[in-house]
């Protein structure tokens, strides 16, 4: 949902970032306001994923350039954690695995550090194990996977909704959901994307990190950015994806040539 | 691999100056485990002590023993007040309190299917596991052999099902526990063994279990010392075919601890399931070298031995499989992992697989690491601090051995107490 007069929660400005040597991100702009639904695609390799991580922090990401606002603060100063407790985050494309901790006691503590921020009680074993019953609901998941190891043994879906139900637990204001339609079969997609739907608001914003059009059939985008060669080359309404979907990636690769041809950093508005 | 030394009868230059002064304070040699002393003695005056100089001791300091030249005897007011600190029995587990002086039997009504072995069973069983697991010479049984005073010899009769709980604490000097157990066919066994060591001391644990055919044992040891603590143990076993045994052991904050399991299958099909988990932090040293041998077809081990090394710790694996060719169709499996969490602790592990049959599977594979960056993160981007999540996931990494122990062992909180021990954040 647009509204003009929505307060910015995320505001990227020339954003560049590399990993080892090698630069990715070359000058990503991006204005986030309360009540939004962004889509960003583009193909495999041009910093889709990085910019993601980037935001959630993540250590093997280097900042070498621009800035990142986050509701009027500097989140590129911050911790991952802290991001995470203010509000920022983050779905994995490709959630780990992490044996010998219980997904219930994960959750527990995760929602409980996000809840101290907010300044509200931390909730005790019982009073927990009410809500997250209440959030499975949300993805239709088997309470059976709390007692399990955090993602451990969990099938590709599994796992998504198991990242759908922390982002129900954490209530973020900005959530980045890298590629969460990848590896779902029909139905868990269908159900993940209801999650989503179910958690977006008029406070908070959805960035959809994507491939395929058929997430955007689900979850219905207000803006849908293109990616290319580390910076959002085009920015349209959700009809660009369907031109994506129908004319693939090669005309981005020419509107690239010729936008570096002419040194040109700013994305096109289209639609 | 063999952490034999050299045989009786060879020089002794090699002797530590304080191993003379403490056998001189031995009581005389007497009651049922006189013979055993003598021969002790005599071992430990003949062989030299390990040193450095030994494949089998290369990173493995003896030198904490020497305390035991001021303070001699077992057990004394400290062991009290350490007793007096164990948790209260497990529910539903039988509790016998080892302190190395008093029969641990006296005044005893033992459960129904536990029956304590007669003079004679006790001479013709004491030494034969020992023996058939090549490990009767070895010096820290031998030191056993010279100071231990009283025995816990029992039988497990035929199809019956016990639950036991031993528990120990050292005080000054060394505490020598010898246990002979006897499973007969279908026996089952449940053993909770808790070492511990508040202060400076040393415990030396001798276990000797014979599993007849079909008998089942669970022995889980949870060893917490001390930095000028020492633990030498040595827990052999010898199975029928189809027993099955687990043996899981838990150590941490001993300056030095050194637990060797062997086990003999002796005539194969049969199946044992080794655990290790050895903490060290500061300048402690864990060592375990284990030793399974395959004698006829298709036994079974499944073996994982897990270490958490930080500060200047040494932890020490040799894990040696013995598959001879009588011994085909094998299924053997050895994984060792260790997490290292600091750049001046090391980690010395080596599988020793020695396989002459053809037709068998014998896995083995060995990891050096430190805390994945990939986990970290994930637990951090979800608000979880950097030094819980590091917790959360040494917890795990424990966990996986922890939650092998007998059931009843967590009413120890085997956890807990390892994390109030350096190692663990």
């Amino acid at each position: 949902m647009i509204r003009s007069d929505a307060p910015v929660l995320l505001e990227i400005r020339d954003l560049q970032a590399r990993v080892e040597d090698k630069a990715i991100l070359k000058g990503v702009n991006l204005t986030v306001r309360a009540g939004e639904i962004h889509a960003v695609m583009g193909r495999n390799g041009s910093g889709k994923s990085t910019l993601s991580k980037v935001l959630a922090g993540h250590p093997a990401y280097t900042v070498t350039g621009g800035s990142v606002t986050y509701r009027g603060d500097n989140l590129l100063e911050l911790d991952p954690e802290q991001r995470a407790r203010i509000g920022v985050f983050l779905g994995f494309q490709y959630p780990v695995e992490i044996p010998g901790v219980s997904n219930l006691e994960f959750l527990r503590v995760a929602t409980n550090a996000r809840r101290g921020e907010k300044g509200e009680e931390e909730l005790d074993t019982f009073a927990f194990e009410d809500l997250v019953r209440e959030r499975l609901k949300v993805v239709q998941m088997d309470p059976a996977f709390l007692e399990r190891s955090v993602n451990e043994g969990f099938s590709g879906g599994e796992k998504k909704r198991n990242e759908i139900l922390q982002m129900a637990l954490l209530e973020p204001v900005v959530a980045i959901l890298d590629e969460t339609d990848s590896g779902l079969d029909i139905d868990a997609l269908r159900i993940v994307a209801g999650g989503v739907n179910q958690l977006a608001g008029p406070d908070n914003a959805t960035l959809l990190i994507t491939h395929y059009q058929r997430l955007l059939d689900a979850i219905t985008p207000d803006y849908v950015h293109v990616m290319a060669a580390g910076r959002i080359l085009r920015t349209g309404g959700k009809e660009l994806a369907l031109e994506l979907e129908q004319r693939g990636y090669d005309w981005v690769d020419e509107e690239l040539a010729a936008l570096e041809a002419a040194g040109d950093r700013t994305p096109v508005e289209v639609g | 691999m063999t952490a034999s030394l050299s045989a009786p009868g060879s020089s002794v230059m090699g002797r530590s100056a304080w191993l003379e002064p403490w056998l001189a304070t031995l009581p005389a040699p007497s009651g049922p485990l006189e013979a055993v002393q003598v021969r002790g003695r005599r071992a430990l005056r003949e062989q030299p002590v390990p040193s450095s100089r030994q494949e089998d001791w290369r990173f493995t300091d003896l030198s904490l023993l020497q305390q035991l030249q001021q303070a001699p005897g077992a057990g004394d007011a400290a062991a009290a007040a350490s007793a007096a600190a164990l948790p209260p029995p497990a529910p539903g587990a039988f509790r016998l309190v080892l302190d190395g002086r008093s029969d641990p039997l006296d005044g005893v009504t033992l459960p129904e299917g536990l029956q304590a072995l007669n003079p004679l069973e006790i001479g013709q069983g004491l030494g034969h596991t020992l023996a058939a697991t090549g490990c009767e010479q070895h010096w820290p049984v031998e030191l056993n052999h010279a100071a231990a005073g009283t025995l816990l010899a029992l039988r497990v009769t035929a199809r019956h099902s016990v639950r036991l709980e031993l528990v120990s604490a050292a005080g000054a000097g060394l505490l020598p526990l010898r246990l002979l157990l006897v499973l007969e066919e279908k026996a089952a066994l449940e053993v909770n063994q808790l070492l511990l060591a508040p202060g400076p001391g040393s415990i030396s644990l001798v276990l000797e279990a014979h599993l007849a055919r079909s008998a089942r044992l669970h022995h889980g040891l949870v060893a917490l010392g001390h930095p000028e603590a020492a633990l030498l143990g040595h827990l052999a076993l010898e199975q029928e075919p189809e027993s099955s045994a687990n043996l899981t052991a838990v150590s941490a904050g001993w300056g030095l601890a050194r637990l060797e399991p062997r086990v003999l299958q002796v005539d194969g099909q049969a199946v044992t399931t080794l655990r290790g988990l050895q903490v060290v932090d500061g300048r402690q040293i864990a060592d375990t070298h284990s030793h399974v041998r395959f004698n006829g077809p298709e036994g079974q081990l499944d073996q994982l031995h897990k270490v958490v090394a930080a500060g200047q710790g040494r932890s020490v694996f040799n894990g040696a499989v013995r598959v001879p060719r009588e011994a085909q169709r094998t299924n053997a499996a050895q994984l060792s992992r260790s997490l290292l969490l600091s750049d001046r602790a090391r980690i010395d592990t080596k599988p020793e697989l020695e396989i002459v049959a053809d037709d068998v599977k014998c896995a083995h594979g060995a990891t050096v690491s430190s805390l994945q960056t990939d986990e970290l993160f994930y637990l951090q981007s979800r608000g979880i601090g950097a030094d819980q999540a590091a917790q959360l996931l040494q917890r795990a990494f424990c966990e996986e051995v922890l939650r092998e122990l007998p059931a009843v062992a967590r009413a120890w909180c085997p956890l807990e107490a390892l994390q109030r021990q350096d190692g663990l954040a």
